[in-house]
C-alpha cells in the first residue's frame, strides 16, 4: 500500500478518565506527503494529533496503550528522553501562541536550545527558516520587536518557522487556520504543500474543502475510531464507508 | 537526523536534574515547616502539663507565673471579647457593602475601591495601632463618658474597633468574590419571574452564597484572633476577664508578646507562653481549614 | 401596601449598602490623614538620615536611620531567600505537577494554612529554635523568620498569575523539546514577569511591615547594623518601642517611623496595582 511509512500506529487506545477518546487506531502516515486527519468536531482528531508527540502526556488520568512506530522505534515504550522524541516533530496549534520575546528570538529559540549560541550562525539560520515561511520581508527590519506585535496571520507563521528551528522531520498542525483570515490561511496551505518536499505534513481538519485542496492521504475519523483512510483522490471520488459518504455531503457534521 | 549525545545535550540535563532537584527541596520546606511549627510548639510547651492538665490551665483564671499558676482564661476571654466584638462590627459593613459593589454599583466604583482595599490590606499592625492610639483611644473616652463613664479609653471596645478594620479588606474581598461567582442565570432566572432585584437579592443570591459568607466570617475570625500588635496597643493589657466594652483586656498574642523577655527567667513561664502560642496556632488553623473546606464545597456545588 | 413597604425597604438597603462602601473609604482617608498629620511636621532630613542618640527610648537626639536602614536590609533579605525558596515551588506546581491536579490542589491549600498563621507564632518558632542553638537576636534570624512567613503569600501569588498561562502556551514549548526547567525559567517567568514582580513588592510590604516576628528574633538597638549576626532596629518595632517614651522627642520619631512605613506601603500598593492593571491590557489571552 504505502512505499514509504514515516509514522505507524498499531492498537492505539486512549483514555482519559473513564471517556474513551481513541478506540483502536490503526494507522500508516507515509513520508514526505501532507496527511490529513478529518472529522467532525470532538471526534478525537486532536487527541490523537497530539499522541504523535506525546504531548498527551501532560493530561491529567490519561491511559494509553498501544504502539506508534517512528523511524523504527515505538515512542510510547522507549527509554529515550522524552525532549529528543518531540524534537522530531514541531507543532503548529490552533491559536499562534508566539513565545514572550522578540521576533528573533522565538525562531532562534530552537537552535539556542540545541547550544548552538554563535551570533553568525543564529543570524544565518534565523533568516533561512524566515524566508522558509516568507516572513523575511516583512520582518527582517524589526527582528529585535516583540513577536506580540506581530498580526495573527503573521504570528502563526513565525510560530511555523520556529518549529522549523528545532529542524524537525514531521510538522504536526492542529486545525492551524481555524484562528486565521483567508489570506493568511491560503499562505499557511501554500507553506505545507512547499515543505512536504522536505517535511512529512500531519495536519487536522474539520473543513472538508481545505482537505480537498491540500492532502495528500486522507484519515477519516469519527468518535475516536478510523473510519477510513487512504489517497486523497481515491478517497474524495469513491469513498468505501457509509459514514465518509455521509460525511463528504455533509450530513454528519 | 541523527541524535547528538554531545557534552552540551549532557549539560542540559545535568542542568534540569539541579532544578528539579532544587525545587523538591523548596517544596519539602513549605510542607514541613507547619508541622516543624506545630511539633516544636508542642515539645516546648508540654513541660507545664507536669502539674496540671490542659484543662486546668485554660480554664483556670490565675495567671502568677511567680508562683507557678498559669491559668490562661482572662487571655482566652480577652481574645474572645475582641474577636467577636470586631467580628460583629466588620461582617455587616462587609457583606453590605460587597453587594453594594456587586449588584448595584457601577464598575468604575468597583474598579476605585481596589486600590482602597488593596492599601488596607497593606498597612503594617503597627500602623493600625498607632493609628489606634492617635484616633480611637480618645473617642472611645468619649464614647464611654458619653454613658457615664470615665475611662482611659484603652479598652475591648478600641481593640475590636482597630481589629474590625484590618479584616475588613480580607472578609470583603472575599464576600466579593463569592458574590460574583454567584451564576447569572440565577439572577436572571429569578429577576424574569417578576423579582424585584433587592428580593433577587435577599432571597436567592444570599441564599446562594450563604456557605461562602460563613466561610467568610469563618476566615475573619481566624485573621482577627491571630492578630497581635494592634491589638496590643490599644487593648490596655490588663489580666483580668473583662466585663464590658469599655474595660481593658489582653487578649492570648498580647500575652505572647509582651513577655517574651522575661521567658526564660521564671521556671515554666516560656513553657506556658509556647503553650499560648500552640493554642492560638490550633485555633487559628482550625477556623482557616474549616472555613476553606467549606468554600472549596461551595464552589463545587455552583 | 405591601409594594410600598418593599420598595422603601429596597431604598433603606441601598442606602445602607452605599454608605458601607463610603465609610471603609472614609476610614482609610482617616487613617492616612492621622498618621500624616501627626508625622509630617517631625520628618527632617536629620531625622531620617541620624540614629537615636542617648538611647532610643529617653534621648532626645538623633532620627530613625537605624530603623529605615535595619528594615530595607531585613526586607531585602527576606524577600530574597522567599524568591530562592518559593519561586521554583509555584513553578514546579504549575509546569511539572501538570498532571496531577489532586497533589497541586493539596498543595494549594497547605500554602492557604500556612498563610493564615498569625507572624506572632512564627516568632514564637523562631524565638524556641534559637534558644536550643543558643543563637543571639540578629539580622540573620530575623531575615530567615520573616523569609518563611512571606513564602506562602509569595508563592500564592505567583501561583496566580502562573495559573493564567494558556495551555497552549506551554504545548508549543514542549513541542519544541524544551525541557520543563527550560520552559519554566525562559518561557514562563517572562511571560509573568508582572506578576510576578507585583508579588514581589507586595511580600516586600508584608516583610517591612511585620513587628510580630521581629520582635523575637532581630531585637532592637541604636546603631546601624555592620553585620548579619548583629541585632538590629526595625521600623515596626521603632514605632512599638517608641510611641510609649515620655519624652516628646522620642515620640516623635515613633511618628516619623510611621510616616515613612505608611509612605512606602501606599507607595509600594499603588505601584503594584498599576503594574497589574497595566499589563491585564496589553495580555494576549
Amino acid at each position: 500500500m504505502l512505499t514509504d511509512t514515516q509514522i505507524s500506529i498499531r492498537n492505539l487506545n486512549l483514555s482519559i478518565g473513564s471517556n474513551k477518546i481513541l478506540n483502536d487506531i490503526n494507522i500508516d502516515i507515509p513520508k514526505n506527503k501532507i496527511t490529513v486527519i478529518l472529522g467532525p468536531s470532538g471526534c478525537g482528531k486532536t487527541t490523537l494529533l497530539k499522541t504523535l508527540n506525546r504531548l498527551t502526556d501532560l493530561y491529567p488520568n490519561v491511559k494509553v496503550d498501544g504502539k506508534i512506530i517512528i523511524d523504527n522505534e515505538d515512542i510510547l515504550h522507549t527509554n529515550k528522553d522524552i525532549t529528543e522524541i518531540r524534537k522530531k516533530m514541531g507543532l503548529l496549534a490552533q491559536r499562534p501562541y508566539p513565545l514572550p520575546m522578540s521576533i528573533f528570538n522565538n525562531v532562534a529559540f530552537g537552535l539556542k536550545l540545541n547550544g548552538n549560541n554563535k551570533k553568525a550562525v543564529l543570524h544565518e539560520r534565523v533568516e533561512h527558516y524566515l524566508k522558509q515561511v516568507s516572513l523575511w520581508d516583512e520582518v527582517k527590519d524589526r527582528l529585535k520587536e516583540p513577536a506580540s506585535a506581530l498580526s495573527i496571520g503573521q504570528q502563526q507563521r513565525l510560530c511555523l518557522a520556529r518549529g522549523l528551528g528545532v529542524e524537525p522531520e514531521i510538522i504536526l498542525a492542529d486545525e492551524p487556520t481555524s484562528a486565521l483570515d483567508p489570506i493568511s490561511s491560503q499562505a499557511i496551505e501554500q507553506k505545507f504543500i512547499e515543505l512536504k518536499e522536505q517535511y512529512t505534513v500531519v495536519m487536522v481538519t474539520h473543513i472538508l474543502r481545505q482537505a480537498r485542496r491540500i492532502a495528500d492521504y486522507v484519515i477519516f475519523m469519527y468518535l475516536g475510531e478510523i473510519i477510513e483512510q487512504g489517497f486523497a483522490k481515491e478517497l474524495f471520488e469513491n469513498p468505501k464507508q457509509e459514514k465518509t459518504k455521509m460525511y463528504m455531503e455533509g450530513l454528519i457534521n | 537526523m541523527s541524535f547528538h549525545f554531545n557534552s552540551f545535550y549532557l549539560r542540559r540535563k545535568l542542568k534540569d536534574k539541579l532544578i528539579t532537584w532544587w525545587m523538591n527541596f523548596g517544596l519539602a520546606i513549605v510542607i514541613i515547616l507547619p508541622i516543624a511549627i506545630g511539633f516544636s510548639l508542642f515539645m516546648k510547651s508540654h513541660l507545664i502539663f507536669e502539674n496540671s492538665s490542659i484543662t486546668g490551665i485554660i480554664f483556670s483564671k490565675e495567671w502568677k507565673p511567680l508562683s507557678g499558676k498559669f491559668g490562661l482564661l482572662p487571655f482566652l476571654m480577652g481574645s474572645l471579647w475582641v474577636t467577636f466584638l470586631a467580628v460583629l462590627i466588620a461582617v455587616p459593613v462587609c457583606l453590605l457593602s460587597a453587594i453594594h459593589l456587586t449588584q448595584y454599583a457601577k464598575k468604575w466604583v468597583l474598579h476605585m475601591m481596589h486600590p482602597v482595599i488593596d492599601i488596607l490590606a497593606g498597612i503594617p499592625s503597627v500602623i493600625y495601632g498607632i493609628w489606634g492610639v492617635i484616633a480611637i483611644i480618645p473617642f472611645v473616652q468619649h464614647l464611654a463618658a458619653f454613658f457615664g463613664k470615665s475611662v482611659s479609653g484603652y479598652s475591648i471596645l478600641a481593640g475590636a474597633i482597630v481589629l474590625s478594620i484590618m479584616i475588613v479588606p480580607f472578609i470583603l474581598n472575599i464576600l466579593v468574590e463569592i458574590f460574583r461567582t454567584v451564576p447569572e442565570e440565577l439572577t436572571e432566572a429569578s429577576l424574569s419571574l417578576g423579582a424585584s432585584h433587592w428580593q433577587t437579592i435577599k432571597k436567592v443570591i444570599i441564599r446562594k452564597a450563604f456557605p461562602g459568607i460563613i466561610s467568610a466570617v469563618g476566615l475573619g475570625v481566624s485573621r482577627a484572633f491571630g492578630e497581635t500588635i494592634a491589638v496590643l496597643m490599644v487593648v490596655g493589657n490588663v489580666i483580668r476577664i473583662p466585663h464590658g466594652i469599655f474595660q481593658p483586656g489582653y487578649p492570648l498574642p498580647a500575652l505572647i508578646a509582651n513577655n517574651y523577655g522575661e521567658m526564660l527567667s521564671i521556671p515554666m513561664y516560656d513553657s506556658a507562653l509556647m503553650f499560648s502560642a500552640l493554642v492560638l496556632f490550633c485555633v487559628v488553623v482550625f477556623f482557616n481549614l474549616l472555613s476553606r473546606m467549606a468554600i472549596m464545597r461551595f464552589e463545587r456545588k455552583l | 401596601m405591601n409594594l410600598m413597604r418593599r420598595k422603601s425597604e429596597e431604598l433603606f438597603f441601598r442606602v445602607v449598602m452605599f454608605l458601607a462602601t463610603c465609610i471603609i473609604a472614609l476610614v482609610l482617608f482617616i487613617i492616612l490623614y492621622g498618621i500624616f498629620h501627626k508625622g509630617i511636621s517631625s520628618l527632617s532630613w536629620e531625622m531620617l538620615t541620624s540614629t537615636p542618640k542617648g538611647g532610643f527610648y529617653f534621648g532626645k537626639e538623633g532620627g530613625i536611620a537605624n530603623a529605615i536602614i535595619g528594615s530595607i536590609y531585613l526586607s531585602f533579605g527576606a524577600v530574597l531567600l522567599a524568591l530562592i525558596i518559593g519561586v521554583p515551588v509555584a513553578l514546579f506546581m504549575n509546569i511539572y505537577l501538570l498532571k496531577f491536579k489532586k497533589i497541586v490542589n493539596t498543595i494549594r491549600f497547605f500554602l492557604d494554612i500556612l498563610w493564615g498563621i498569625p507572624s506572632i507564632v512564627y516568632g514564637a518558632f523562631g524565638f524556641s529554635v534559637m534558644i536550643l542553638f543558643g543563637w543571639k537576636t540578629s539580622l540573620m534570624a530575623g531575615i530567615i523568620i520573616v523569609a518563611l512567613f512571606i513564602i506562602p503569600i509569595l508563592i500564592r501569588g505567583i501561583d496566580e498569575v502562573l495559573k493564567t498561562v494558556p495551555m497552549g502556551l506551554l504545548e508549543s514549548s514542549f513541542s519544541l523539546g524544551a525541557t520543563k526547567s527550560e520552559i519554566a525559567f525562559r518561557v514562563i517567568v517572562r511571560q509573568c514577569f508582572p506578576g510576578i514582580v507585583t508579588s514581589v513588592l507586595l511580600s516586600f510590604g508584608r516583610a517591612i511591615g511585620d513587628a510580630a516576628a521581629v520582635l523575637f528574633t532581630t531585637g532592637f538597638t541604636d546603631r546601624i547594623p555592620t553585620s548579619l549576626s548583629q541585632p538590629s532596629a526595625t521600623l515596626p518595632l521603632s514605632i512599638f518601642f517608641q510611641l510609649s517614651s515620655p519624652v516628646a522627642e522620642v515620640k516623635n520619631r515613633a511618628y516619623a517611623a510611621a510616616t515613612v512605613l505608611t509612605i512606602i506601603i501606599l507607595v509600594i500598593s499603588i505601584f503594584s496595582r498599576y503594574i497589574s492593571d497595566k499589563y491585564k491590557r496589553n495580555r494576549i489571552g
